[in-house]
């Protein structure tokens, strides 16, 4: 491992000890905040007493689901508006603004419309993240070298053949980026929508135990969280970082 | 693209949007999703209300706020991330993986510390603005090309020269890009806050109405927020091009 890596995991060891200390020497009041080494304790027991399991299997199943209706939708809507060179147009300043309006505001509506249960949640997690897919695509589109359509006709492929052997390798890196993003956003969106209101899942028992007082409970599903969240980013991170690696472009 | 062209794209777009409105009204039913012309009559009047005007000061004070530390401190990190290499490459991971996660979570952590308070609602809100201002004025300082600082020296420009005629113009337009990703996120922390938990603002007041089964008033402000955001969003973009075509 690099020097810089070695740095970094210092600088996060010292913030979570440095945390730690403040906690147990009560700088930082046990209500507000309990040491970290508490919440991995909470959160080992929870797990491995499985009361809310549920709960975590569910929310995480909405991300999922959320994500993969974005990553096939997006890409499939990306190619057809890819297609159709006037509708693209037309749709640029949508996509300009899309992700400048804080779209939650619209998740009451959802509410209202279909009821409290877990279609509104996966709605919001494909509208935040379905029009980063799209525009992923679109721009993976975009940059296919003219020389490859060039290629193709030089080698007689037909259409279904120039797409897969082609066009589909020269976006895939854009595609990806579109994939990780993607992820995320559902994230955000799942997880914010459950905060706000939800018949169950991860967001809505950590709010539930925020109002009652349960600290314990709280950071460690935060805990939970926040440790799979960076745990999915990083490794999509990498998967990237390697790809682009592999065509020499990539940094070390 | 001229201005003209751009300009029917966008008419396109919101009437296809009200349309999609209308359409959706028809299927859900009144009670669930009011129809796109009593929505807006209701909205001319709930603006000049006082009602409105309240909660609507109240979410612009605390977002005000909020910008102001997302900018102060994103540019302070983002600064000097970008100046000292060695700072960058150790923290621009750390920043990324903090950029992805979903802050909301920490959102009981903030009011523990703060309270149900206007401070707790400005802190949420720049958790979220301060990350790509910092990111993106980090890479700015980064892509400088060196022959410019190469030329400020054969030029011998002294230190604030090289600062105010080289490093600031060639930083900006990469640096309002941040600036404008961080307004639309520090909104969207500020309004998060205000429909988890507050008693003041537009996103109490959609929650609320929501809660009452008004829809009309829910979808009301939710239209204003829209257009404050759209119209937002597209001021900085125009700035941004105009700094873009003149660097």
């Amino acid at each position: 491992m690099s020097r810089v890596a070695w740095i970094r995991i210092a600088v996060i060891a010292i913030a979570i000890a440095l945390l730690e200390v403040c906690c147990r020497l009560g700088l930082i009041d046990h209500r507000v905040v309990i040491p970290p080494s508490e919440m991995a304790d909470a959160l080992a027991r929870l797990l491995i007493s499985g009361q809310d399991n549920g709960q975590i299997a569910r929310t995480f199943g909405i991300v999922l689901v959320a994500a993969v209706i974005s990553v096939i939708g997006g890409f499939a809507l990306g190619a057809i508006i890819h297609a159709l060179p006037r509708v693209r147009q037309s749709l640029d300043p949508f996509f300009a603004t899309y992700y400048a309006v804080p779209i939650f505001i619209f998740y009451p509506v959802m509410i209202v419309i279909f009821g409290l249960s877990a279609i509104p949640i996966v709605l919001m997690g494909v509208a935040t993240a379905i029009v980063a897919m799209i525009i992923a695509t679109l721009n993976g589109l975009d940059r296919i070298p003219h020389v490859l359509t060039k290629v193709a006709r030089v080698h007689r492929m037909g259409r279904i053949g120039t797409a897969l052997l082609l066009k589909l390798p020269a976006a895939a890196p854009h595609l990806f980026t579109g994939l990780k993003l993607a992820v995320s956003y559902a994230f955000i969106g799942v997880i914010a929508s459950e905060f706000i209101l939800a018949p169950a899942g991860l967001g809505r028992v950590i709010s539930d135990a925020y109002t009652d007082f349960d600290n314990r409970q709280m950071y460690a599903l935060m805990l939970l969280l926040i440790i799979v969240a960076t745990v999915v980013n990083m490794f999509l991170h990498a998967v990237d970082q390697r790809w682009a690696e592999r065509r020499g472009i990539g940094k070390t | 693209m001229t201005t003209a062209n751009r300009a029917i794209d966008t008419v396109i777009i919101l009437i296809v949007l009200l349309l999609a409105w209308q359409a959706l009204h028809q299927v859900v039913g009144a009670t669930a999703l009011p129809s796109p012309v009593p929505t807006l009559a209701y909205l001319a009047k709930l603006l000049p209300s006082e009602r409105f005007a309240e909660n609507a000061l109240a979410t612009l004070v605390c977002f005000f706020y909020a910008l102001i530390l997302s900018y102060g401190i994103g540019l302070a990190i983002g600064v000097w991330m970008g100046v000292h290499r060695l700072s960058g490459a150790v923290g621009e991971p750390i920043l990324i993986s903090l950029y992805t996660l979903p802050k909301v979570t920490l959102y009981p952590v903030v009011l523990l510390i703060f309270g149900l308070s206007l401070s707790g609602r400005v802190t949420f809100g720049a958790m979220h603005g301060v990350l790509p201002v910092a990111l993106l004025t980090m890479s700015a300082i980064r892509n400088i090309p060196p022959v410019y600082l190469k030329s400020a020296r054969t030029l011998h420009l002294s230190r604030w020269q090289t600062i105010l005629t080289m490093l600031f113009p060639a930083t900006l337009p990469e640096v309002v890009a941040g600036l404008r990703i961080g307004f639309t996120l520090t909104l969207l922390g500020v309004l998060l806050a205000e429909m988890f938990a507050a008693k003041h603002g537009l996103g109490f007041l959609i929650i609320n109405a929501m809660q009452l089964l008004q829809a009309e008033e829910m979808i009301a402000v939710a239209v204003v927020l829209f257009a404050f955001a759209a119209l937002a969003n597209a001021l900085l973009l125009w700035i941004e091009h105009l700094l873009h075509r003149r660097a």
